[in-house]
């Protein structure tokens, strides 16, 4: 089994058991990744150049590099069956997974969908980072005026949504609720954000109004914040602009710095991050900044606390100009 | 499924660029030519139809977005803006608001492999211009930027169903209102090492390249036109249901077929890997048409011409309604079938 493959079961092996699902007929899965199983195919490639004539293992090593087969392998563990999509929008891929699974919950094309996102790291995608000079050579550290690039992480997160009016039929433990999913395409370039993060005011405002709230409701939000000068200075100013007046009042951190960029998975990571931060009624602070930015009107969180927190908002963005973000809400 | 109108299809395959020339090949109804690809490390070349050279260096390249990018992306870019056709200006003023959902199943696999062969060598020197091309989502991304549309854009990989199931998706859009039109595109580019892949499968299946692009609309354009009348659930190969199973289950999915109607099959000539498929649909008597067979296996590029096929027969009139029967070679099957549908307007 591929490393990014082995992350998703486990993590859908946690989430399965916590959500008391048991075997059932039709269940969509919805994930998103950035490489799926590039290891092997990376293998293959040395494979095929160093022994041309043989085919040793790489049928195998066709098969599980592709996403597919990943999400077959789940529904086969968990003796289940549906149609599987793969969302691959780069670094905001795991965002669109969830908030496309939510809205077929949503929308009543589907009972029950599970969702979320996985990669594992890889030497082509570490040394494309490296190329385009994105990793830090120090630590990462968003929102920093020092900031100097991101951290590659690997993992994956795997969420079991269902309608609350199912949930609480089966007295399910419902961790929190998805009440908003919006999406945008930023146009300015391939690698870079537009510098006053325009699509990313659009995401935000639009998963807010399907959410039905304003940014001044929103007691917390979870940055992309990657730690690199364009993508941080970019977001911070949509932040600005989208809170408006209660700028100063809106509480916002990237766990990036803590746990590293996850790429395909980090979206859903960062989901249940808020889920967290729902549940315990705390924030998770930015470790590593010194000298925040003074482009970063909004409070930027940068020791654990507890806190009231009823509604909270988390970005994705990605390589393509790919935006998301969710909006999600205390249960209860 | 609201209603959702097809509004316009594109192609670059084998048989050239633009539509017309895959209509034209079908007609035809024999295999084209192929040709032969170099596989570093042998003496024997590799069998596979590949999308020839335009006639005119596309007007598209001129956009700075596409100067360093993939085959794959001008396939998209072509065959997308085929589809699109005056409603492309319509997405510049801001008239329209455009979705884009990108199919894929190998990706940018020659930059791919030419990055990761450069980070082999030596990591240190490795190209940051052709790394970001690798990104599934380039072709998508390009595409966007080339109209100038800031609504969803997913790119969405799986096995040749996923083109079928991206139509799906745009559907929902549609019906949902978030977007006033749509493109739904798949996009493959042959490189030596996926025809490699696919060799461990089938020897006897002809690799190819290019794409497919639909155009859908929440509103017809004209008083004739093609509609998205239905597609079925992507029905996954498990140990508990079979190829063929899946196949069937999707067949039933659809309505009730209309006499003269027509079949767009995914046979590709290849008698091990069609068997599921043929015996799945041995009782079809009505006309059917296997495009594969004739332009070759270009994964979700494919499943794109099987629907262009369809939207093409439709719209002629040859045929009142045509089913897509799309058998991915390892994941799921699908289904999707199109009518002809006369409005008022």
């Amino acid at each position: 089994m591929e490393r990014g493959s082995k992350l998703l079961q486990l993590a859908a092996h946690e989430a399965w058991h916590q959500s008391g699902w048991k075997r059932h007929g039709r269940i969509p899965i919805v994930l998103g990744t950035t490489s799926a199983g590039m290891g092997l195919g990376e293998a293959y490639f040395r494979h095929a150049i160093t022994r041309p004539g043989s085919q040793c293992r790489q049928p195998t090593r066709v098969t599980y590099y592709q996403p597919q087969q990943h999400a077959i392998d789940l529904a086969d563990a968990f003796e289940f069956s549906g149609p599987t999509t793969i969302i691959a929008n780069a670094c905001a891929s795991g965002a669109n997974a969830v908030g496309h699974g939510w809205e077929l919950v949503r929308n009543g094309r589907a009972d029950r969908v599970l969702v979320g996102g996985y990669d594992g790291l890889s030497q082509l995608v570490f040394a494309g980072f490296d190329s385009l000079q994105a990793l830090s050579g120090t630590t990462c550290r968003p929102f920093d005026a020092t900031r100097n690039g991101l951290a590659l992480g690997e993992g994956s997160a795997v969420l079991c949504l269902e309608s609350r009016d199912e949930a609480i039929a089966r007295g399910a433990l419902v961790l929190g609720e998805i009440i908003g999913y919006g999406a945008a395409t930023d146009c300015h370039h391939l690698t870079q954000p537009h510098p006053e993060g325009n699509a990313a005011i659009m995401s935000m405002d639009r998963a807010c109004a399907v959410a039905r709230v304003r940014p001044d409701q929103i007691d917390y939000v979870n940055a992309h914040g990657t730690g690199t000068p364009l993508n941080d200075s970019a977001e911070a100013s949509a932040i600005n602009r989208w809170a408006g007046d209660s700028v100063s009042r809106c509480r916002v951190s990237s766990t990036k710095a803590s746990i590293g960029h996850l790429l395909g998975a980090a979206g859903a990571v960062e989901t249940v991050i808020c889920l967290m931060t729902l549940q315990e009624q705390w924030l998770p602070p930015e470790t590593g900044v010194e000298q925040v930015d003074p482009l970063c009107r909004f409070d930027l969180v940068r020791i654990p606390q507890d806190a009231r927190v009823e509604t909270v908002l988390t970005n994705s963005f990605g390589f393509g100009g790919a935006n998301a973000s969710l909006v999600l809400r205390r249960h209860g | 499924m609201s209603l959702v109108f097809v509004r316009g299809w594109g192609a670059v395959s084998p048989a050239g660029w633009g539509a017309a020339s895959l209509v034209q090949a079908l007609e035809a109804g024999v295999g084209l030519a192929t040709n032969e690809l170099v596989r570093p490390g042998w003496q024997k070349t590799m069998r596979v139809r590949s999308v020839p050279k335009p006639q005119a260096r596309p007007a598209f390249l001129a956009h700075p977005r596409l100067r360093r990018s993939s085959p794959v992306a001008h396939y998209t870019l072509a065959a997308s803006i085929e589809a699109i056709g005056d409603d492309a200006s319509r997405v510049a003023d801001g008239s329209v608001r455009l979705g884009v959902v990108f199919c894929v199943m190998s990706g940018c696999v020659q930059y791919s492999r030419r990055f990761f062969d450069e980070v082999l060598r030596d990591p240190s020197t490795a190209s940051p211009l052709v790394f970001p091309e690798t990104v599934f989502n380039a072709p998508a991304s390009h595409l966007s930027a080339f109209l100038g549309s800031s609504s969803e854009n997913y790119t969405v990989v799986g096995d040749s169903t996923a083109f079928v199931h991206g139509l799906e998706i745009a559907a929902h859009w549609l019906g949902e209102g978030r977007v006033d039109g749509c493109l739904v595109v798949a996009a493959e580019e042959l490189d030596w090492l996926t025809a490699d892949a696919f060799r461990h499968f089938s020897r006897s299946v002809t690799c190819a390249e290019g794409a497919g692009a639909v155009y859908l609309a929440a509103a017809p354009a004209n008083s004739t036109t093609v509609e998205l009348d239905a597609v079925t659930d992507g029905i996954p190969f498990t140990d508990r249901v079979s190829v063929g199973d899946a196949i069937r289950l999707s067949a039933a999915g659809l309505p009730a077929a209309k006499a003269n109607e027509l079949l767009v099959d995914g046979l590709r000539g290849a008698a091990r890997l069609d068997r599921a498929e043929v015996v799945a649909w041995r009782d079809w008597q009505g006309p059917r048409v296997s495009p594969k067979s004739i332009l070759g296996e270009a994964l979700t590029a494919s499943a794109a011409w099987q629907c262009v096929a369809a939207c093409e027969s439709v719209s002629s009139g040859k045929h009142p309604a045509a089913r897509v029967s799309v058998v991915g070679p390892n994941a799921q099957a699908i289904a999707a079938r199109f009518k002809s549908s006369r409005t008022s307007s």
